[in-house]
């Protein structure tokens, strides 16, 4: 089974990614396209597994946040590692809309990135199999305090100094 | 100036960590060139034409005299002895090793100093007038406001990878000398009725490909709510910037695509979320920084017996004088005075200075200027409160090393980028450009008599050195291969900004400088008494100058 990090830990991803809209699904736990869940998920009680789902780093959090907070987990998906756009919907859904589940790092992302996406909100990181997820891990601890307020941390340095 | 505390010196310690790992997965093989690039880039590190490049942070153009010797044992340990100023009042390198970036940026922790946000796609090192603190007409000083700008963008989780660059400039005064119109964000310290201290938000300025000067989009920001305003805006741009074309990626292109308004209501409605939030700045900690920028130890200096002696020793010496009136100013501290150390003789290219004079500037800061060096958008240095009967002393010791050139805010007092001597964007050289055009305007009567006049030259259309806004503006083009140059006339980085008209079809390099020549003839023949050249370029319009240069009527 492939392996993602979760919470700084290397564990198994027992998750499917569904790019279809329509058609069969697998067993286990899903990652539904964003519309495919608002259409079916409430439907799908008898599934073998959990079903959450994934978004595009652009998709308007906004439209559809008040669902999107009941899911087990939300991965978003950057097309490219240099498209920050996941960043602002990570902090939107965990900051804005109070999400606790989890949020995956999906698609193109380096282990570079790691801290600041966990500064985000993302507590999961999905990577190509080439990657040594403990040695990636690593990067999640770059640096041990920031100056601004983010997912992690409410209340910004220059009250805490 | 500010001083790191543990939180501000562990960043830059572990920031200097991080990239010596990243450094060494690259070299190991790890990292491949596409991932590395924007990991290099945000601390600085360009690949250029000849060698690696590195831009070295200044914040809003502040350094100590210790910060400066360490520059200078840098550019002699792991560069060729020199370092160049950059228009961001940054400091580049341009032959360091990439193999050796991170025990430069471990020299440069230092003594406070990083590399961090000088390039890439991020948020950029915030800039300032260069005589803030001691300018005449200062509204309030903008350090303050930069500093908290500085530690709210650095590694910034959330504005990293943005569609493109993103420069902030802060202006504090009546007088715009940070250029902050064709920035990014432009922001304008003013005090409003009741006597509260706040900012006017200007967006979508900037030069390069297609320049624009920013639209207001708020009138009066309380100054509390600085940094949750910022982060609507870039949240939005972050959101909304086109990220398909790296031309069209600038955030002037997408409040230009929605107009201002509609881009200050976005911004507007974002802000409604964060306004109040927990990062709303209090009063502690705008006291707290504020308190790095307290006013030296001024001497009291009879005013009239120091402004007598200076008087008596300029009229005994033309140089003296000449120097006096164009490179030294006066500021709001009597008896006081700013002095810019002039980094573009002839022959040199515009802000580049060796490592000998790094360590001049630095005992002469030591000396004359509580230790205290700024770095101008200009590239120059300036040397702020020096002590009026200390200026002849100064001038001497200055001169000796090559720094008292007195041309500030003349014709050979120009912006200058790397060009096509180093940089591999350019498309075509501008450092043998601007060496040609001191060397044929050196008679110094000639000169102090066309009075201010902004000349500026970027080797491509990235515009890194200004030529939208020089009052003279050159431009390099590429014409199937060969090197030409296009002239602009009319641009202004001021509050009135504006950007240059194009004369005419591009010019050889050997043409320029005649051109130039028969420019300043029309100003000389057309300018009313006192009258600049970019004031008789606006009375009397284009065509007489494109006559002189192109020989016929449009």
């Amino acid at each position: 089974m492939a392996q993602l990090l979760k919470e700084g830990q290397v564990v198994d991803n027992s998750w499917s990614t569904v790019v279809e809209d329509a058609g069969d699904l697998p067993p286990g736990d899903i990652l539904l396209p964003l519309q495919r869940w608002l259409h079916q998920h409430s439907q799908l009680s008898q599934h073998s597994g959990r079903v959450g789902l994934w978004i595009e780093g652009n998709e308007e959090i906004e439209a559809v946040a008040e669902q999107l907070i009941q899911a087990p987990v939300v991965a978003i998906r950057f097309p490219k590692f240099v498209d920050g756009r996941g960043f602002s919907a990570a902090r939107l859904l965990r900051e804005r809309y109070g999400y606790q589940g989890e949020i995956r790092a999906t698609g193109e992302i380096i282990r570079d990135q790691l801290y600041l996406l966990q500064r985000c909100g993302f507590n999961a990181f999905e990577f190509g199999e080439e990657v040594d997820l403990a040695e990636a891990s690593k990067s999640l601890a770059d640096f041990s305090d920031a100056y601004q307020v983010a997912a992690d941390q409410p209340i910004p340095l220059f009250k805490r100094r | 100036m500010y001083k790191y505390d543990q939180y501000d010196q562990k960043l830059v310690d572990e920031r200097v960590e991080q990239y010596r790992d990243q450094t060494q997965r690259y070299l190991a093989g790890e990292i491949s060139e596409e991932q590395f690039l924007p990991l290099r880039l945000q601390n600085g590190l360009y690949v250029q034409r000849l060698a690696p490049m590195l831009r070295i942070a200044v914040p809003y153009g502040l350094l100590s005299s210790k910060q400066v010797r360490k520059l200078a044992h840098i550019s002699r340990r792991y560069d060729k002895g020199y370092v160049h100023f950059t228009t961001r009042q940054n400091i580049q390198l341009n032959w360091p090793q990439l193999e050796e970036v991170p025990d430069i940026l471990a020299e440069l922790a230092s003594v406070e100093m990083h590399a961090i946000q000088t390039s890439g796609n991020c948020i950029r090192n915030t800039t300032t007038d260069q005589f803030a603190g001691v300018a005449n007409d200062e509204i309030e000083d903008p350090r303050p406001w930069c500093e908290i700008i500085r530690q709210w963008s650095t590694l910034h989780p959330e504005f990293a990878f943005l569609p493109r660059k993103f420069k902030i400039a802060v202006c504090g005064s009546e007088e715009d000398r940070a250029a902050f119109l064709l920035h990014d964000i432009g922001l304008q310290l003013v005090v409003n009725d009741q006597g509260e201290t706040g900012f006017q938000v200007y967006v979508g300025g900037g030069l390069g490909r297609t320049p624009v000067i920013a639209s207001l989009i708020r009138e009066f920001l309380p100054k509390e709510h600085l940094l949750t305003y910022l982060d609507a805006i870039l949240r939005v741009y972050n959101r909304y910037g086109n990220r398909d074309n790296k031309y069209k990626a600038r955030i002037k292109i997408l409040v230009r695509a929605w107009t201002p308004e509609v881009f200050a209501q976005r911004v507007e409605s974002e802000w409604a979320h964060l306004k109040d939030g927990p990062a709303t700045l209090n009063g502690s900690e705008i006291e707290r920084v504020k308190g790095f920028f307290t006013l030296p130890d001024y001497r009291s200096i009879d005013q009239t017996s120091v402004d007598s002696q200076v008087a008596a020793l300029a009229a005994d010496n033309r140089a003296f004088s000449r120097w006096l009136d164009r490179n030294v100013r006066a500021q709001k501290q009597p008896g006081y005075a700013s002095v810019s150390l002039s980094l573009k003789p002839a022959g040199v290219a515009p802000g580049d200075v060796t490592d000998q004079q790094l360590e001049i500037i630095a005992d002469l800061a030591d000396r004359f200027s509580f230790g205290e060096i700024r770095s101008t958008h200009n590239q120059n240095v300036v040397l702020a409160d020096v002590a009026k009967d200390e200026l002849f002393e100064l001038w001497q010791l200055a001169k000796a090393a090559g720094l008292a050139t007195p041309n500030i805010g003349t014709i050979n007092d120009m912006i200058c980028c790397p060009g096509g001597d180093y940089c591999s964007l350019a498309n075509a050289k501008s450092i043998p450009v601007a060496e040609a055009i001191q060397r044929k305007f050196d008679d110094l009567d000639y000169v102090y008599d066309l009075g201010n006049l902004e000349l500026n030259i970027s080797g491509c259309m990235n515009a890194c050195g200004h030529h939208h806004i020089g009052h003279i503006g050159i431009l390099g083009v590429d014409k199937k291969g060969e090197e030409w140059y296009q002239i602009q006339l009319g641009g202004s980085a001021n509050k009135d900004a504006a950007l240059g008209k194009v004369l005419g079809p591009s010019l050889s390099r050997d043409a320029v400088t005649d051109s130039i020549e028969k420019l300043l003839d029309v100003y000389v023949e057309n300018r009313l008494e006192g009258e600049a050249f970019l004031g008789t370029y606006q009375r009397i319009g284009i065509e007489k100058f494109k006559q002189r240069v192109y020989g016929t009527a449009s």
